[in-house]
């Protein structure tokens, strides 16, 4: 597999920009990645950008709720962004309401939940998760 | 050439001006309602110019208006239906029209024939079928017309009923009119949505005080509105809601679990102004 989606590291966070089509193997390899990524860099929250995606299935679908659950169980807060409205759509319809997900308009708006959130776990730091 | 014009062509061709004028007598005489409507002077004139292409196609000796021969006619006819159509006359008016071509050919005919009694009928039966072909395929064209315009009217109505409004800095508002179906709710759902991400607003409230029922189908419609505004990172508030409607949803167990719900559209807003941190208050006189 020589493509790849890149994981950026901000500070304690991480962005995850999908540029690329999904693809079923791409999916899995970045759940793989991501988690190393948590576990190597000890990251507070993930950014996952996926304002490039206009095409989702049910795997996709799933795997964006798995990816964000991993991270939260990892012990990093995990926002979807910049979600278009025919992915809101498909998803729906497929019945994937991503319960539990947290979701921003777009990557500030992410950024700011991710630092609120983080300011008011500030006391109970590296607790959660591990 | 002369010795083979049929019976037919010869009705309409001969005196065409008497023809066209006899036709439109026998059209008001039964008591047609449509001049009017369909604008007399207009009307001769186009019923001159379908004597003239009717005399054209009744050359042959079998006249076939679905034949390549008949698209000249079969033209007029449809663009005269249309006009019908357009101008609100009802089917049987536009039936009518052709239909009432058979007494002045039916007389002519006769004139023609009065010897031979035998011929007369047979021609009178040609005429019969070839006129009968001409009003199906006037009706038809009717039918097509006015289903066009339904369903142009409908595309319309739906367009015109879903306006998504900006009420504040990041909040928008989409006031439902009408009842709600599964390809109405699509298109407002779309069209929300989009506008969510143009405008990156926060909270989208939907006011349903212009739907006049709510039942299973309509909730899980909303339900899906919902839960897509919430996947793109927005958040959405439901106001209007009546009492009666409010009680239809508790008798049917809808679950609106996890939305929030306001009774009037004044309550929404305040909860978003709240929510995205405006405060409003009157200044001291």
């Amino acid at each position: 597999m020589n493509e790849r989606i890149p994981i950026l590291r901000i500070g304690d966070y991480l962005l995850v920009t999908i540029q690329v089509d999904m693809h079923d193997q791409l999916a899995v390899s970045l759940q793989e990645n991501l988690g190393e990524k948590i576990e190597t860099t000890g990251a507070k929250g993930v950014l996952l950008d996926i304002s490039a995606l206009d095409i989702v299935d049910s795997f996709i679908g799933r795997m964006i709720a798995n990816i964000s659950s991993m991270s939260r169980v990892l012990g990093a807060n995990t926002v979807v962004v910049g979600m278009q409205p025919a992915v809101a759509i498909t998803l729906v319809e497929l019945g994937l309401t991503l319960p539990g997900v947290q979701t921003a308009l777009n990557a500030e708006r992410g950024m700011d939940l991710l630092r609120a959130a983080m300011a008011t776990e500030g006391g109970a730091d590296g607790g959660s998760g591990s | 050439m002369k010795a083979e014009q049929t019976q037919l062509n010869r009705a309409f061709t001969d005196n065409r001006k008497a023809f066209v004028d006899e036709w439109l007598a026998n059209l008001a005489g039964g008591g047609w309602d449509g001049g009017a409507q369909s604008g007399g002077e207009d009307l001769a004139e186009r019923a001159g110019e379908m004597v003239q292409l009717l005399g054209d196609l009744s050359r042959s000796a079998s006249p076939d208006i679905a034949g390549a021969d008949g698209a000249a006619l079969r033209q007029n006819l449809e663009t005269l239906s249309k006009t019908f159509a357009a101008r609100g006359l009802t089917s049987s008016q536009t039936a009518a029209f052709v239909f009432s071509l058979k007494k002045p050919l039916f007389a002519r005919l006769r004139a023609n024939l009065q010897s031979d009694g035998a011929a007369l009928a047979s021609e009178i039966w040609k005429a019969t079928e070839f006129i009968d072909a001409l009003g199906l395929h006037t009706v038809a064209t009717y039918q097509k017309s006015r289903e066009e315009i339904i369903r142009r009217q409908q595309e319309e109505m739906l367009e015109l009923s879903t306006p998504v409004v900006k009420l504040w800095d990041g909040v928008l508002a989409l006031p439902m009119i009408g009842t709600l179906d599964s390809s109405r709710t699509q298109v407002v759902m779309e069209s929300l949505l989009q506008r969510i991400v143009e405008t990156g607003s926060e909270i989208a409230i939907i006011d349903i005080t212009g739907v006049p029922t709510v039942d299973t189908l309509v909730a899980q419609h909303l339900l899906k509105t919902v839960t897509a505004i919430r996947l793109l990172g927005a958040d959405c508030i439901i106001s209007g809601i009546r009492p009666q409607i409010a009680q239809t949803i508790v008798h049917l167990g809808i679950d609106l679990e996890g939305i929030t719900t306001k009774a009037s559209l004044a309550d929404a807003l305040a909860l978003a102004l709240k929510q995205s941190g405006f405060t409003v208050s009157r200044p001291k006189a």
